[in-house]
């Protein structure tokens, strides 16, 4: 009985439980990546005990690989050693961690998955909890299998009607972020649903529970339904059954309806996720950065609607044009389907797979005085690299034209 | 006698311990320069036991451990506060320094008042002017977490059994 989170927590509990209640519960996947598994390490080693269970470990390099610096070799080289040492199974090194725990099927309806990064919340899309922790507490998890949680309230963003063509879940979320600010989710459980939410494919849910981080959200989830279980089928190795569920007469703090169909395509502007603006407002801006990647808009789907607009043209001579599929999965599939083929034809810069130029640390970063157009979640100063950068957010639709132009512009001139 | 030291709403991590002294995490250390900038007789004449008010939304800001560290360092008993920034509340807990959340007593009590807590039942008793709140008490197993200095310490004295037993209150 609840909403979508106090239902996750009362099946993990076995027992009803509400907002505010603290509880102690088993964790299913404890995520941990090359920035934060170190400093879990140590915490590990300070605790002085064995894992828990290795099986419910999942280690990621994705954030500096392959190492663009020493540091990063450094880091890398001990959680390999670690991972070697413990023996553990489930150690990737081939893309976002946030989608390969989604692709590898870790993440499943009803699930509580915890992870020492902060869009540790993208997990919400698939009916699971998913929160970002810090790393002492990863260490913990390690060793107990489990974490305490308090039980937020919930804000409902129940969305209706139909996405103009040309825009995307992208469009709307950051439509969203304008809306309920940078700190309008906080400690918050936001639920995304309605009939907008109902009839939109996995990797375009996605892109809500991932930027639910943006408005301070504890957590973002979507109901597991059908769109859920047949991509859990067919899409990823996890083994059923799976149950469809979402809230039971739920009571919410809050609910904010948005009419989608109303919403033309949205960019959120420097420096604030929620310094938001219809495109029309800042069309003709000149860029010098397309950055097309990361955990929000990397999936096939996204090469996919940029391929298509890219197809026999040419991108921008002064525009340097990065793309940095999310996953192997991803990039094989777009390599086999021949988008890889359009995308460098068309003068992109087609890299290895992981966060890429997302936190600056390598893969396409910002010079001071520059601007990016990118398909990330957030433009905090200094993310690519100079903080006297600007970074706006679009979708990967309107990524692609504004490649095309070096200036930003609006997709549906050439959809 | 515990003293009351108030603090604004929105309190973030680096007026409680500003960021260039997050080089150590000594705690001792770092309460040399607690609210340093917002409050600087605070860290000289603190008492151990003495309990801070804090306005709305404590402790926003960065995810930094530092920042509950450096208030549990200078032996502060606990935090009152109508609300904690969401990884404030957590880091706080699992460091081992109480938090409370009680409006009432937040609006109430003034710096300089004396009062007493009951951490285990969230009874607050203002001694200056007589008047009594209640918090939500804090479940046992945060109590065992503030007693052994925090989770990390914790796990090190006792088994993963008994923190999945206290874990029932
Ligand atoms: S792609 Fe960016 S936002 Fe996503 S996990 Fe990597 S660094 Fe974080």
């Amino acid at each position: 009985m609840g909403t979508l989170v106090e239902e996750i927590f009362s099946r993990k509990a076995g027992r009803p439980v509400q907002a505010g209640e603290i509880l102690l519960l088993d964790v299913d996947y404890i995520m941990s990546h090359d920035n934060t598994t170190p400093l879990a390490i140590k915490a590990f080693r300070e605790i002085g005990k064995p894992i828990h269970d290795k099986n419910r470990i999942v280690l990621h390099l994705d954030h500096a690989y392959p190492a663009p610096n020493v540091l990063a070799a450094e880091n890398h080289k001990k959680i390999i050693e670690f991972v070697g040492e413990q023996g553990l199974p489930h150690f990737f090194r081939q893309g976002v961690c946030h989608q390969v725990m989604i692709e590898e099927g870790f993440i499943t309806p009803g699930a509580v998955v915890i992870g020492a990064d902060s869009h540790s919340n993208t997990y919400g899309a698939m009916g699971a909890f998913g929160a970002g922790l810090g790393s002492t507490e990863i260490a913990v998890a390690w060793v107990t299998g489990k974490c305490w949680f308090k039980v937020p309230e919930t804000i409902r963003v129940e969305l209706t009607g139909e996405a103009q063509h040309g825009v995307y879940a992208k469009d709307v979320m950051i439509y969203i972020a304008g809306k309920l600010g940078m700190d309008g989710g906080t400690y918050r459980s936001v639920e995304f649903g309605g009939e907008y939410i109902r009839n939109l494919p996995m990797n375009e849910r996605i892109v809500f529970p991932n930027m639910s981080t943006e408005i301070g959200a504890k957590c973002g989830l979507i109901e597991a339904d059908e769109v859920t279980i047949q991509y859990l089928e067919t899409q990823t190795p996890a083994q059923g059954p799976f149950e469809a569920f979402g809230p039971v007469n739920p009571r919410y703090e809050r609910v904010v309806e948005i009419d989608v169909s109303q919403i033309a395509p949205q960019v959120a502007c420097h420096p604030d996720v929620d310094n938001v603006k219809p495109l029309e407002e800042v069309k003709g801006l000149e860029v010098n950065e397309v950055y097309i990647g990361t955990c929000t808009n990397a999936r096939y789907e996204d090469l996919e609607i940029v391929a298509n607009m890219l197809k026999g043209k040419q991108v921008n001579p002064l525009t340097r044009v990065i793309v940095t599929p999310a996953s192997q999965r991803i990039y094989k599939k777009a390599m086999q389907n021949g988008l890889i083929d359009i995308l460098l034809d068309a003068g992109c810069t087609v890299t290895g797979t992981g966060c890429g130029a997302c936190i600056g640390r390598h893969g396409g970063i910002l010079a001071a005085g520059e601007r990016a157009l990118t398909t990330m979640n957030r433009n905090f100063i200094g993310r690519m690299g100079s903080p006297l950068a600007e970074i706006y957010l679009a979708s990967p639709a309107t990524a692609a034209a504004t490649a095309l132009t070096g200036r930003i512009t609006d997709p549906r001139e050439y959809l | 006698m515990s003293k009351a030291w108030t603090f604004g709403e929105n309190l973030n991590t680096d007026e409680i311990i500003p960021g260039r002294f997050n080089i150590t995490i000594d705690p001792l250390e770092l309460a040399k320069n607690v609210f340093c900038e917002i409050k600087p007789e605070y860290a000289k004449n603190v008492q151990p036991g003495d309990i801070i008010i804090g306005g709305q939304n404590f402790g926003c800001g960065s995810s930094r451990e530092h920042a509950p560290i450096a208030i549990k360092g200078s032996k502060a008993k606990c935090v009152i506060a109508p609300s904690f920034a969401r990884i404030f509340f957590r880091n706080a807990i699992n460091i081992g320094l109480p938090i409370l959340e009680c409006p009432e007593a937040a609006a109430d009590i003034t710096e300089g008042d004396d009062v007493d807590v009951n951490l285990s039942t969230g009874e607050i008793f203002n001694r200056t002017n007589g008047h009594q709140y209640q918090a939500r008490p804090l479940p046992d197993f945060v109590l065992k977490i503030a007693e052994a200095g925090g989770i990390v310490n914790f796990l090190k004295e006792h088994d993963i059994e008994e923190l999945m037993m206290n874990a029932e209150g």
